[in-house]
């Protein structure tokens, strides 16, 4: 590519960006759905599941996101596993996300009122129907704002798979970079780019928490 | 099953049993004894109503019932069964107890339609068109007919309360349980509530109702049982209430309740 910044620069950003969004989207999924386990193993009536996702979260919380990467490309390598960038970057975003939504999950579900469970056991529900009828529809309500907030997170935390490779924005631009020696530019630009992917975002996760708060049913 | 939405007549050999009996309950909260050798029977169609100052341990005997809390000593028997006992089958006790709470608890995602109609087709297997008339049913016994398709925050006080009683109803409980249930509400809104229990009174529900409603108590109840540091101090009928016997039930009806 080389010389001043021209449209094939702004193509590779550009795709470099799509997978930025695919990677937020693979985090999402794939931690959103583990994260979901995770939240009903930390209030499962298991102490032994409860301990298991509890370990999990603390264990995942004190690690940086960066050495999860590192772990899972440069590491299962050494032992013999040689996995793609995308898959490396992949399950460490989604094991990262599981962590973190696991427990924002959690606190949705624990904030349903304790007399909507009794309600619930009054009514002869089973526990699973319990959770599956009553609580989780109210905790889901609950778990909009900050789920929308914590993409903020993720979107940005997808930056650090350029350590292991993995082409997505940050690491389209120091590719660019290294031929072209702007940093300012090519880091500009970039910041502009992930700016407007969350910013959308927060609004919207702002907007969520407001209506939420008009609409919070009265509960005595 | 039975799926039928007729009140079903009860096949058990011990007709004249008592439909709930404590028998020297005991309960604590840590060290705090709320509950000290409580004894009292309820009788088939009748209303038992628990009185006595709050922290007199009224609403944690009735919960204990349900098995909302459980017991460190003595007997809990409810349609034939021990509720202290371990391995107490909870579906079938919950099936047999309706208990409605002072702060309503309807479920608020789902309107009154689907509150209703919502244990008998997950827990009873009613399909979903009977259940729904079932709902129609129990509604109109509480007079809220045409708040079927309402959410529960679009309701009054009183009007939410009125469907929890529905709710409970439509899961043809043989006894149904009443824990404040008017306490959070204004006098006004009191009454309408009151009109819905007196009319399940009257047709043969057996109740079992913490209330500070003296008026009331006096009106509807078959047993009166006055709770006084977590024994009970005095039980007899309704006319204990004009005429008690000892000073502490005296001072309580006498405050101005």
């Amino acid at each position: 590519m080389g010389g001043s910044l021209n449209i094939n620069h702004l193509l590779f950003l550009g795709h470099g960006a799509l997978w930025t969004i695919g990677l937020s989207v693979i985090a999402l999924v794939g931690g959103g759905l583990a994260g979901f386990l995770v939240a009903l193993g930390r209030v499962s009536p298991s102490r032994t599941l409860r301990l298991l996702a509890a370990t999990y979260v603390q264990l995942i919380q004190g690690t940086p996101l960066l050495v999860i990467m590192f772990l899972s490309f440069f590491g299962l390598a050494a032992i013999g596993f040689n996995i793609s960038p995308l898959a490396a970057a992949g399950a460490s975003m989604t094991i990262f996300v599981a962590a973190y939504l696991g427990e924002i999950w959690r606190g949705c579900i624990e904030a349903v009122p304790r007399p909507q469970w009794e309600a619930a056991e009054g009514l002869a529900l089973s526990r699973s129907q319990r959770m599956v009828k009553v609580i989780l529809p109210q905790a889901i309500r609950i778990a909009t704002p900050p789920t929308v907030g914590f993409m903020v997170q993720i979107v940005k935390n997808t930056s650090l798979a350029s350590v292991v490779g993995f082409v997505e924005l940050t690491r389209s631009g120091q590719i660019i970079n290294n031929s072209m020696f702007e940093p300012f530019l090519i880091y500009s630009i970039i910041a502009v780019v992930y700016f407007s992917l969350c910013y959308p975002l927060s609004r919207l996760s702002r907007r969520l928490e407001r209506t939420a708060l008009q609409k919070k049913p009265a509960l005595a | 099953m039975n799926v039928s939405t007729a009140q079903s007549a009860s096949p058990s050999p011990a007709a004249t049993a008592p439909v709930v009996a404590m028998r020297g309950v005991h309960k604590s909260f840590g060290p705090l004894k709320v509950l000290d050798g409580v004894s009292f029977e309820v009788a088939r169609g009748e209303v038992t109503v628990l009185i006595g100052r709050s922290g007199s341990g009224k609403s944690t005997a009735l919960r204990c019932i349900d098995r909302f809390e459980t017991i460190d000593g003595g007997e809990i028997e409810v349609c034939g069964r021990r509720v202290d006992d371990d391995k107490l089958d909870l579906r079938a006790l919950r099936l047999d107890v309706g208990i409605v709470f002072q702060s309503y608890n309807l479920f608020p995602h789902l309107t009154i339609e689907e509150n209703i109609t919502l244990a008998p087709h997950a827990v009873k297997r009613v399909p979903k068109d009977e259940a729904r008339a079932l709902a129609a049913k129990v509604l109109k016994q509480v007079g809220l007919e045409d708040k079927l398709h309402a959410y529960p925050e679009q309701l009054s006080g009183g009007q939410q309360q009125r469907a929890a009683i529905a709710r409970s109803l439509a899961m043809q409980p043989k006894v149904m349980l009443f824990d404040e249930v008017t306490s959070a509400l204004d006098p006004e809104l009191t009454g309408e509530v009151l009109k819905v229990i007196e009319a399940l009174a009257a047709d043969g529900m057996t109740m079992v109702m913490v209330t500070h409603e003296m008026g009331f108590a006096r009106g509807i109840a078959d047993q009166v049982v006055f709770m006084h540091k977590g024994k009970v101090h005095e039980a007899g009928p309704a006319d204990i209430l004009s005429s008690p016997s000892t000073p502490e039930l005296a001072q309580f009806v006498g405050t101005g309740l």
